[in-house]
């Protein structure tokens, strides 16, 4: 099969800025972040309290949000499918095929993800740090805030590695969206469909933006962690 | 080294059985339709049982399945967008195209009914009303031979079916009737597939009969001369066996629900 031709098309599409892509993209990019703001500060508290207070049962939770990382998404997919559709449980919200519906899919995927990363951030953290804020009169969510200044780095990462996970994902969003062009048509459902229909200058097209994305983001990181230097 | 290869060869042969040894396996693409419906589970083993292969099938859209017979990617194709395959015939990528069957569309919608089209006779006044009252269609919007149906009809009607009401979902029958059904939308179905989903969307027939709703189904061998490693021989076995006699009263006998979902109509070649 030829590459070069479909490729050349691809670029032509984005530089002529077809519509189909463009909704698309501005779909996965604000389902995604939407979801990671909404997930990231709750996950980041669990993940705190979960690093440095010891309550029973706190060694089952780590174990089982991290059995969570592995979970496939598509489970997820399945699981708020059921919760959504109009014979469920929230079938009265009429969700299900819609964005939101994607955004809390993309939560439920995210959270391990943040958890875990930021309970190996607070965990590799120098455990004084919070001892001192507290000497030093600090209450103790004021230690916690230094604690997490302390490992933004760490965190930031986690926030990265989220976003990157849900912006890439298609099982859950083509369960719980629908695939519907212009309303739950992501990058990720798109090329699946592109691909599935042989047009393959479209799904290169979208390929390629999802890669920047995710390229985009990580150099970010990269660059910020350098001007805050190697722990 | 080499007389481990071939004991791992002599046991995967031995895995598979001596069917694998019989007859070549058969690749067949095909649409959504025939595989949602239950049609193929309840066909095929009847022809595997007799030529001791198997039948692999994938199923996807006409349009889809057509750019997999045009590839080489599998042997034999049983899809219904008549054009379509006229036009993959004409190009040399198929041999020996036969009628095999038929069924029909239905335009399904909700109970509720928004749009008012319920016992209409005309498919095109029907979606004509349905884009006028604004009420919520989905499409198949995958290139299928449903899709390229319903495309048809608004083609007809001059009308750009596109709007806030009306939702392309890029996937299988099956999922766009759930689809409607979650939503309360109408959509254009082929009444096998629907049939399966009846219960579970709760959808309701809204316009049938029409001479315009029918939809002829073909089976094509794809062309040995384009792809020598075709299995040719099998795909022609097989279309042999559909349009014969015992392969036509099989494809009648299919009744889930003692419902006859597809009617043969192949002629004597």
């Amino acid at each position: 099969m030829d590459l070069l031709e479909p490729t050349r098309r691809a670029f032509a599409l984005l530089l002529a800025g077809d519509p189909r892509l463009l909704e698309a993209i501005g779909l996965s990019l604000w389902t995604s972040l939407a979801a990671i703001a909404l997930v990231a500060p709750p996950s980041i508290a669990l993940g705190f309290l979960l690093a440095k207070r010891r309550f029973p049962g706190q060694h089952a939770l780590v174990v089982l949000v991290q059995a969570l990382l592995s979970f496939p998404t598509v489970v997820i997919g399945l699981l708020i499918y059921l919760l959504l559709s109009r014979r469920g449980p929230l079938g009265f919200l009429e969700l299900l095929f819609t964005p939101t519906a994607i955004i809390l899919g993309y939560m439920m995927i995210a959270l391990p993800i943040l958890v875990v990363f930021t309970i190996s951030a607070v965990q590799g953290a120098d455990p004084r740090v919070y001892e001192t804020a507290r000497c030093l009169g600090a209450g103790r969510v004021r230690a916690s805030a230094t604690t997490l200044w302390e490992v933004r780095f760490g965190v930031l990462a986690a926030v990265v590695n989220g976003f990157g996970r849900v912006v890439s994902e298609v099982g859950c969003a083509i369960m719980v969206g629908g695939n519907i062009e212009g309303l739950t048509r992501n990058i990720p459902t798109a090329i699946a469909l592109e691909t599935s229909k042989g047009d393959f200058p479209q799904g290169i097209a979208l390929g390629l933006v999802l890669m920047s994305v995710a390229l985009g983001v990580n150099v970010a990181l990269a660059l910020l962690q350098g001007k805050g230097g190697l722990r | 080294m080499q007389a481990r290869a071939l004991t791992v060869l002599a046991m995967v042969a031995a895995l598979l059985g001596p069917g694998a040894a019989a007859a070549r396996d058969l690749k067949m693409a095909t649409t959504t339709s025939t595989d949602n419906s239950g049609l193929l589970t309840y066909l095929l083993p009847k022809y595997e049982a007799q030529c001791g292969c198997k039948v692999r099938y994938t199923a996807v859209g006409t349009g889809n399945a057509i750019k997999l017979g045009e590839n080489g990617d599998v042997d034999v194709l049983m899809v219904h967008a008549r054009a379509a395959e006229d036009k993959f015939v004409a190009e040399g990528y198929g041999v020996n195209r036969r009628d095999l069957m038929h069924n029909d569309f239905v335009i399904v919608g909700p109970h509720a009914d928004p749009a008012g089209i319920r016992g209409m006779k005309d498919p095109l006044a029907a979606l004509k009303r349905i884009k006028e009252k604004g009420a919520i269609f989905v499409s198949r919007g995958d290139d299928s031979g449903t899709n390229k149906k319903e495309l048809a009809f608004w083609k007809d009607l001059g009308i750009d079916p596109k709007g806030p009401g009306y939702l392309a979902i890029g996937q299988g029958m099956g999922q766009t009737l759930t689809v409607a059904g979650e939503k309360r939308g109408y959509t254009l179905t082929d009444r096998a597939t629907y049939a399966t989903y009846k219960d579970r969307t709760g959808l309701e027939i809204m316009v049938e009969g029409a001479p315009k709703l029918l939809n002829p189904y073909g089976v094509i061998a794809v062309n040995p001369k384009k792809y020598p490693g075709v299995n040719y021989d099998g795909a022609m076995a097989f279309i042999d066996w559909l349009t014969s006699e015992a392969g036509q009263q099989a494809i009648a006998g299919f009744r889930p629900k003692g419902v006859q979902l597809f009617f043969p109509d192949a002629k004597k070649p």
